[in-house]
């Protein structure tokens, strides 16, 4: 590793002092800049159609974006201070807020960070339940997030293809947890209800059609000469800059680093199941928004696999203390592959019933550091492809 | 609400309440769980390579550093605000750690410290795949906060680790770490009219709780 930093990425706006608030002094993108005359600064949000609440303050000359500064915090919601007054328990429900298309998998950390605080361990059958809501979960995500990115590019098929088959799985999560979207199903020490009776062949049946309907998916929109030629080497961020940056899930995937956490780091039974991680090393917005859409069909792969090895009875829970409390202070960091992911969770304990401090380090945060780097030189119109290709999700990254 | 008094009304349970108020030490294992695991063979073997992590950071800089934990998968180092620099460059060209995952700060108004936990990992060395290096330092805590012009530094380590960044821009707002060198020291999710004390210090309470 070089020591030196990438000279073109530059922090935007270092001119704006925070130290001192002064009447005169105004908030970042508002404020007056002395820049060439042909520089103009747009604001991006904080109002945008389907990309949650966030606001992207970019300076362009003519067409080309020259500096992009991100102004996250809309929706800032402060989960992790709300969690230092609740109990391991009520916490739960709260903290699957910020991504509700993905609840499983931002739960998941927080609950396998309160099972090893707490010393439970989980029954072998809650383990497969899990590894399928999650997937399951993933796949809900990605649709959602496919659904906009075709939005976002003005392909309305691609709009309204995902936001339906997304139903099929909806339903399947909607048998498995009793809610449509936000679940609450995973607990420290298992998950809440057990299976209803015949989920395993309704499952398998609709994972196997939607499987089959993804497919299709390539000849109206990844084939697409017409978005191959918007995505096809825009934002190109290169192996060296993904790792330096530290981008986490589709978009490191898509820079050629093989990293996912469910096979370098498995967490309850992924090492028992065959996880292809995809892998693609042109590191543009294309394959970025190809690597979620393969990740589904693997999703697919890995819930076929576990309805086939999970026990098929047993218990699903273990029953705990009413007020559940660590052992004094004691420290734990989770992670897990989300549908955007590594996602992870670190937790505080000092023996009360509540975290001391919990953080939980979100993938789209972590992913919002390269954004600045991939649009500078990018025509203004590319923005949104290069924008959404980045698997972002506001809400999660503001928290 | 219903999750307002349920809390109070289960703290109050029978059960015991040990007042491990905070802090290391007495791990009492009085508490039978449902299902309790491994409270002895904890100590008798550290896990190898974790151990020899910790181990080449503590033949570099002896006394300066301290090893809090090797569990699995997880190494974890306390240094103080004078070395942390010092250590966070060793672990990046020494020992082939890349990127940072998390930036925490943790506050210890009992301590008068604010903790700065730097959850560091690796893509280029797969044998570090699993590995986290949990680099934890503290900085003096100001009684009544002024964000970036009291005492409550740190030195940046964006010049080592560029994915910091915006870690450390969020635990300038809500924990009010100015962190020395850092080239954009502005607020990055509270509103920029904020006027109160850092959100997430603990003396910052939440109206009805």
């Amino acid at each position: 590793m070089t020591t030196e930093l990438p000279t073109d990425i530059k922090s935007t706006s270092s001119e704006i002092q925070i130290d001192k608030p002064s009447s005169k002094w105004l908030p970042p993108g508002l404020a007056l800049q002395k820049v060439d005359e042909k520089i103009m600064t747009l604001n991006v949000g904080p109002q945008h159609p389907g990309s949650g609440h966030m606001r992207l303050i970019v300076q362009i000359d003519g067409d080309y974006i020259v500096a992009c500064d991100p102004d996250p915090g809309y929706v800032h919601r402060g989960e992790e201070k709300m969690a230092e007054y609740r109990n391991y328990i009520t916490n739960i429900p709260h903290l699957e807020r910020p991504v509700i298309h993905d609840s499983c998998n931002i739960l998941y950390p927080y609950v396998l960070g309160v099972e090893e605080l707490l010393g439970i361990e989980v029954p072998e059958r809650a383990k497969y339940v899990r590894v399928i809501a999650a997937e399951l979960n993933r796949c809900i995500y990605i649709m959602y997030w496919l659904a906009i990115y075709g939005i976002f590019l003005g392909h309305s098929t691609m709009f309204m293809w995902p936001t339906g088959d997304r139903e099929l799985l909806i339903d399947l999560m909607e048998k498995m947890t009793g809610a449509r979207v936000t679940h609450s199903h995973f607990i420290p020490g298992g998950v809440r209800n057990d299976l209803p009776a015949n989920f395993e062949e309704v499952c398998l049946r609709q994972v196997n059609y939607f499987e089959k309907r993804i497919k299709e998916y390539a000849a109206v929109f990844y084939d697409n000469p017409i978005l191959i030629a918007r995505t096809q080497d825009t934002g190109v961020l290169s192996r060296q800059d993904a790792i330096r940056l530290g981008v986490t899930g589709s978009v490191l995937r898509a820079s050629g680093i093989d990293y996912d956490v469910r096979k370098k780091e498995p967490y309850d039974v992924y090492d028992e199941l065959d996880i292809q991680s995809i892998v693609m090393t042109e590191g543009d917005a294309y394959a970025r928004s190809k690597i979620p859409w393969l990740d589904m069909m693997d999703s697919c792969n890995i819930i076929r696999q576990a309805l086939q090895k999970m026990p098929k009875s047993g218990s699903v829970r273990v029953k705990l203390k009413p007020n559940p409390k660590g052992k004094g202070f004691d420290t734990v960091y989770k992670r897990v592959e989300s549908g955007r992911g590594s996602l992870g969770c670190y937790i505080v304990s000092d023996g009360k019933p509540e975290p001391y401090r919990l953080k939980l380090s979100v993938p789209s945060f972590r992913n919002l550091i390269a954004l600045p780097y991939l649009l500078k030189g990018e025509k203004l119109g590319n923005m949104p492809s290069v924008y959404w290709s980045l698997n972002y999700w506001p809400v999660e990254a503001d928290r | 609400m219903s999750s307002d008094s349920a809390k109070p009304t289960t703290d109050s349970k029978p059960e015991e309440k040990p007042t491990t108020d905070s802090k290391p030490e007495e791990k009492p294992t009085t508490d039978s769980k449902p299902v309790v695991k491994k409270p002895e063979e904890k100590k008798v073997e550290l896990p190898a390579f974790e151990k020899s992590i910790s181990d080449k950071i503590v033949e570099k800089f002896g006394d300066k550093v301290e090893v809090a934990f090797v569990k699995k998968d997880r190494v974890g180092i306390n240094v103080s605000r004078e070395n942390v620099h010092d250590v966070a460059e060793f672990i990046r060209d020494g020992l082939n750690y890349d990127h940072v995952e998390s930036v925490s700060g943790v506050d210890y108004p009992q301590d008068n410290e604010i903790a700065v936990v730097y959850h560091i990992g690796s893509y280029s060395d797969p044998s570090l795949a699993r590995q986290l290096l949990v680099l934890s330092t503290r900085a003096q805590r100001e009684e009544n906060p002024i964000p970036g012009s009291d005492a409550t530094r740190l030195p940046t380590l964006r010049d080592i680790f560029y994915s910091v960044e915006f870690h450390e821009r969020e635990i300038f707002e809500m924990f009010g770490v100015y962190f020395e060198g850092h080239p954009d020291n502005r607020r990055l999710l509270l509103p920029e009219d904020w006027a109160d004390i850092p959100p997430l210090r603990k003396d910052f309470a939440i109206k009805g709780r």
